[in-house]
């Protein structure tokens, strides 16, 4: 009988122990946001944040943006021109780019470059027992150290995603007009013609700002509750990245399915 | 860091995002819908209205006059209505003709519109009276396999 019972606990613990951490992650949102305005009144430690999570990877968003564009571009050509169809490379490229690559490889990322360093500083604070020394001099870990990070992270992800989206429409002109030689002007316009404002560039917008909420909540929460261990932060960072890009993958079904469904 | 060159590279990124943004909003995508208020509705009755989609161009003479609002199926005649909004620029004549066409042998399939010569124009909710179906590829396959083969027929 007892081995029974402990068979049973040995397979449900896992399951028992996500959801505690669910609950506590949900717990830290709120935390977060109701410490929101003390982080919010002190812009300069959110600014720095900015710096940090969105300046800091413009770089690697820039040139992966580019790249991606270029092959999708190159990877379309050779499709499209089998049905007599490469004009259409344009549409090709920005729709893919706006509605899906954009939001996502941008949040991949900006997980991996911004999100798994947010962890690791927060993780180093708690074991250099810095989180310990603010609640003994009265100031909130929380409001100085965790919502300023997750609000600028939370700010930059959009920025990124569009500066990401640009760089690649701009790739795929590099490669669509300059090299293949398709018409600039039928380049543009059958683009212009098939991409809708609202519809399309703006549900990409929706998509990184639940992309940034996503990945900011899982860096910081990640941090906060590492065991304050060499090893510990780096299975927290290790974790960060891996929880975040599958909740990308997800979070981008999800919301495809409801915004694209009918289209 | 000092605190002066972090708020200007932060600037510097809000501008190149906002920037960004704008590429898209200006040189990728159109507006798509007309602004509210220089719009109004007709509507117009198929009997098929083959691939047609919400928000697929309605065109005069090759010139984009609005777009497809919705497609309902009429419950009673089983005929496909479709709501058009119409830039309000533009009136067509009473006696105005709608059909569906592709653009190319694989494109899109639009609405277009050939004005006549009624002087009274189709104001906000009339319906257009004459209007003309979508060709659906495997019915006009089949018409023409008919034909052939009733001519065999006669020759025999």
């Amino acid at each position: 009988m007892n081995f029974l019972v402990e068979s049973i606990s040995r397979f449900g613990r896992p399951l028992t122990n996500s959801l505690i951490k669910l609950g506590f992650a949900c717990r830290f949102l709120l935390a977060i946001l109701r410490h929101s305005a003390t982080a919010l009144l002190r812009p300069h430690l959110t600014l720095r944040e900015i710096w940090f999570a969105g300046v800091l990877s413009v770089l690697i968003i820039t040139v992966s943006g580019l790249f991606v564009g270029m092959v999708l571009a190159l990877q379309g050509y050779d499709t499209l021109q089998r049905f007599g169809a490469s004009s259409s490379l344009g549409i090709l490229v920005a729709l893919s780019l706006v509605r899906e690559l954009g939001p996502v490889v941008a949040g991949l990322l900006f997980a991996s470059r911004a999100g798994s360093a947010i962890t690791a500083e927060i993780g180093l604070m708690k074991t250099t027992e810095q989180l310990a020394a603010m609640e003994m001099m009265a100031v909130n870990p929380i409001a100085r150290v965790v919502a300023p990070r997750f609000w600028g992270g939370v700010i930059s992800m959009p920025l990124l995603a569009a500066i990401f989206s640009a760089m690649g429409i701009l790739g795929g002109y590099l490669i669509g007009v300059q090299l293949l030689g398709l018409d600039s002007g039928s380049f543009w316009s059958q683009m212009q013609g098939a991409v809708d404002f609202r519809l399309d560039v703006m549900n990409g917008v929706i998509k990184s700002v639940f992309f940034g909420v996503a990945v900011s909540l899982i860096a910081v929460f990640e941090g906060y509750d590492a065991p304050p261990t060499a090893e510990g932060i780096s299975s927290a960072t290790t974790r960060t990245v891996v929880t975040s890009a599958l909740t990308i993958l997800a979070l981008d079904f999800i919301l495809t399915a409801f915004m694209f469904r009918g289209v | 860091m000092k605190r002066g060159m972090i708020d200007f590279w932060v600037g510097l990124f809000a501008l190149a995002g906002i920037a960004a943004l704008l590429f898209l909003a200006l040189k990728v995508s159109s507006q798509g819908n007309l602004p509210a208020g220089s719009s109004y509705q007709l509507i117009a009755n198929f009997e098929n209205i083959g691939g047609l989609k919400v928000r697929a161009p309605i065109k005069s003479a090759g010139v984009v006059v609005g777009r497809v609002s919705s497609i309902t199926l009429d419950p009673e005649r089983y005929v496909a209505k479709v709501t058009m909004d119409m830039d309000s620029r533009y009136h067509f004549s009473r006696d105005s003709s709608a059909e569906i066409l592709t653009s190319g042998l694989l494109g899109e399939q639009y609405i277009g519109i050939t004005s006549g010569a009624d002087e009274k124009v189709l104001s906000a909710g009339n319906t257009f009276k004459i209007t003309s179906s979508a060709i659906v590829l495997e019915q006009l396959i089949s018409r023409f396999l008919f034909s052939q083969a009733d001519q065999e027929k006669e020759a025999q």
